[in-house]
């Protein structure tokens, strides 16, 4: 990797360091119910929705009410998204005609958005109509964070409350989450993205004369639709000119400021944020890079807040950046190397120039170090979001997004579900620790006994059993759909159900989906989401009744290096294991295969 | 219990609904709004217009093959190249013989283009871009076709390396991401050269 490369990264991780620590004290504010300057401008609209809704804020959940107003609301809006999406043809601002989406597709896409994963089996500008976008895929954009992070604030009060069963108010979380946190960052943001060259209107699609006309093969085709094939046994083709270009435009920069920032991923477009529409510059780039990682570090530091030691928030922090750090590494080196089969021919500089390395599906303008901190962060992060198309990048380098989606998505992980996740992690770390001292363990004063590491134990299996079984019955079933022959088609279908049963969302896009996958994966994604958030609220709802346990010279400290590296080794080791034979199918094959052609 | 289910189902729905008014209909509407106050061309996507005649986006690329233009990168959208309503990458595996075979075409192409040139062809212009829709290729890339172009326009080779830099989009602050030579504005700046 160059020099050049290396700033970039540094860069990054110092900038987002910098916003994340003043946004972590700010959430704390926002979730411990206290006044600051926004809800004293917003106040009424708080209050207002509140008493449009039937909300009664000062009335607190226990565990299970919490857990029953979530999936409620969840199942709700997803129903509601479903029938939007199979009526769009007849909804209004669809300038482009788009038909309803088909029901298999519709089920797929609908759990998708609300569970945070937002894959898409669909190319945006070619299937959703503007009003699906904006007010059914964005808007869950926006409540499925708001329900992420309200989860993890009832985990966080259950740490911290002592002899109650109460963790909160679900609707309250909801609201002041979503009006003070992920509305005025995203439309700050979408300012930002519209100056940079981000279409935000409501006109239909643009057509411009091409200044050099172009031209392509289209087959022939008799009046029922099947190609005609001509004497020599080969299909028919006609030479078609094309003088226009049709551009897709639409209110772009407002879902992309929440799709960024909401570690949702759904891109308005198909290619997601590679599109120039979507990220039209390497300003954008490094902006929208900061929005996806921003929340979730600084939820480290709410966390931190919360419990009052901020330590524990920095513990936490150092263990997600180590995870994270050498496989941006391993990607950047991959990357730039490039092909070996491409060097062989007579292309590029086979070093470090600029605009060499492995560059297919990857854009100029964000070049080699933009494509792989991107893919890195995006993964780590249950963002989902894609600058350069993750199937074409070379066998190791596609292993990482892979493995970091593998590790459970805890490395900074979605907006209030990676730190949740990592919490289950922490409780793993701190059972195992306690094993080896011979102590009953305990974490902030809470002691950790059987009903917890049942849930956390949950937590952890559920995801990799989603993704072994679920690629297993697609391998099974034949493996249709791949567009690559061989361990790459393998790593395609791995990838797919890795992807969404860990609720990141992004792909090897060649897959192209059927009913079998829209359905597996819809279901994989659902109980990826409430399977462990469910069994979150539950550890919340135990943990609020204990009392707290005084520190003594036998407790484990949980801020000390020694314990990030134990939380460290932990993810890795419950990572490998399950998954290395996997892996060993799929990219590793191929990567030894490419160098021993 | 089912009491409290009535209750807070009827919560969800409400609360569903309040917020799509507020984030699917009023945010957006605001947002755009701004938009086309303060950046109205580029809320429009910035569409380039000459002679009163749109002839594309400043950030959305288009297909060159002809020896007087600089290519643009290979695109992947169909069922044409550079179709701006079809936005894709290839998706071709780094070991799939399709692509190498395809990637061949394209370095054989450049070269009986311009069979003088024997440097090496820069990657990023015999491979595919992530969108499909690439506005730019690098300044290798663009310094590789000088020699062409100029020659096919009777032009000095000075001339065209000052539009090159002319139409060179740098990165940001010295040093995040890559530079890059905007195809579609270069070639526009060449035709209204005469």
């Amino acid at each position: 990797m160059t020099a050049n490369q290396w700033m970039q990264i540094i860069a990054y991780f110092v900038v987002l360091l910098v916003l994340a620590i003043p946004l972590g004290s700010y959430m704390a504010k926002v979730y411990e119910n206290k006044p600051f300057f926004l809800s004293k401008w917003f106040g009424w609209l708080e209050k207002l929705i509140y008493r449009v809704c039937g909300v009664k804020a000062k009335q607190e959940m226990d565990w299970k009410g919490y857990a029953l107003a979530m999936l409620l609301f969840n199942i709700v809006g997803g129903l509601i998204l479903y029938a939007m999406e199979r009526l769009q043809a007849s909804l209004p601002l669809n300038p482009a005609g788009q038909s309803a989406v088909p029901p298999d597709l519709a089920f797929n896409t609908a759990i998708s958005f609300i569970t945070n994963t937002n894959w898409q089996f669909y190319g945006g500008e070619t299937t959703m109509s503007y009003f699906t976008q904006m007010a059914g895929l964005a808007v869950h954009n926006f409540l499925c964070a708001a329900s992420g992070m309200a989860t993890l604030m009832a985990l966080i009060r259950g740490v911290i409350r002592k002899e109650t069963k109460f963790l909160g108010n679900f609707w309250v979380d909801m609201t002041r989450g979503t009006l003070y946190i992920l509305l005025p960052l995203s439309l700050s943001f979408t300012v930002i993205l519209i100056q940079q060259g981000c279409p935000q209107t409501f006109a239909n699609t643009a057509t411009a004369t091409l200044v050099q006309p172009t031209s392509y093969d289209q087959p022939v085709t008799n009046a029922q639709g099947a190609p005609v094939t001509g004497k020599d046994g080969k299909p028919q083709m006609t030479h078609v000119t094309v003088t226009e270009q049709p551009i897709s435009l639409g209110p772009v920069a407002s879902q992309e400021a929440i799709k960024m920032l909401g570690t949702n991923g759904g891109g308005y477009f198909n290619v997601n944020s590679a599109h120039p529409y979507e990220n039209p510059t390497p300003f954008t780039d490094f902006l929208e890079l900061l929005a996806i990682l921003l929340i979730p570090a600084a939820l480290c530091f709410t966390f931190g807040a919360m419990v009052k030691d901020s330590r524990q928030g920095w513990a936490i922090l150092a263990a997600m950046f180590l995870l994270l750090a050498p496989m941006m590494y391993l990607c950047g080196q991959q990357e730039q190397s490039g092909n070996p089969l491409l060097n062989k021919l007579t292309v590029g500089a086979h070093g470090e120039a600029l605009g060499d390395g492995n560059m297919e599906g990857k854009e100029t303008r964000f070049g080699i170090a933009g494509s792989i901190i991107w893919a890195s962060v995006t993964t780590a992060a249950s963002n989902g979001s894609v600058n350069s198309m993750h199937d074409s990048f070379t066998p190791l380098g596609g292993l990482v997004p892979m493995w970091m989606i593998m590790l459970g998505e805890v490395s900074f992980g979605g907006v209030g579900s990676g730190l949740y996740g990592m919490l289950a992690f922490v409780i793993l770390a701190v059972f195992v620790a306690g094993l080896m001292v011979g102590r009953t363990p305990e974490y902030l004063g809470k002691k950790i006994q059987t009903y917890e590491m049942k849930m956390a134990s949950i937590m952890i299996l559920i995801p990799p059993l989603l993704v072994l079984v679920c690629t297993a019955v697609a391998v099974a079933t034949g493996g249709a759909g791949t567009n690559n022959p061989g361990a790459h088609g393998f790593s395609e279908l791995l990838y797919a159900f890795d992807s969404q049963s860990n609720n990141n969302g992004s792909a090897f896009a060649g897959l192209s989906g059927n009913t079998l996958y829209d359905l597996m994966g819809g279901a994989a994604m659902w109980f990826g989401r409430f399977w462990l958030a469910i069994p979150v609220l539950a550890m919340a709802g135990s943990l609020a009744q204990k009392k707290v346990v005084p520190e003594s010279a036998g407790t484990l400290p949980t801020h000390t290096v020694l314990f990030v590296v134990m939380l460290t080794s932990t993810v890795i080791i419950v990572g490998a294991l399950t998954f290395f034979p996997a892996l060993a199918l799929g990219p590793i094959v191929e990567h030894l295969k490419m160098i021993h052609p | 219990m089912l009491k409290e289910i009535g209750t807070q189902l009827r919560l969800s729905i409400l609360f569903v609904v309040v917020f799509t008014v507020l984030i699917g209909l009023i945010y957006p509407g605001i947002s755009t709004l701004i938009g086309q106050t303060l950046f109205p061309r580029q809320a429009g996507g910035s569409l380039i217009e000459v002679n009163g005649k749109k002839v594309g986006s400043e950030i959305i690329g288009q297909p060159f093959d002809d020896a007087k233009y600089f290519w643009s990168r290979p695109s992947a959208t169909s069922p044409y190249a550079y179709n701006a309503a079809n936005s894709s990458g290839s998706n071709l595996g780094p070991t799939n013989p399709d692509f190498v075979n395809t990637v061949k075409g394209r370095v054989d192409a450049l070269k009986k283009a311009d069979p003088d040139n024997g440097a090496p062809v820069p990657m990023d212009l015999v491979t595919t871009s992530g969108s499909g829709l690439d506005p730019h290729i690098s300044p290798a890339a663009a310094q590789y076709q000088v020699s062409r172009v100029a020659k096919v326009r009777s032009l000095s080779l000075t001339k065209v390396e000052e539009l090159i830099a002319q139409n060179t989009d740098g990165r940001w602050l010295g040093f995040i991401g890559d530079p890059g030579v905007n195809v579609l504005k270069l070639n526009l700046a060449l035709d209204s050269l005469k």
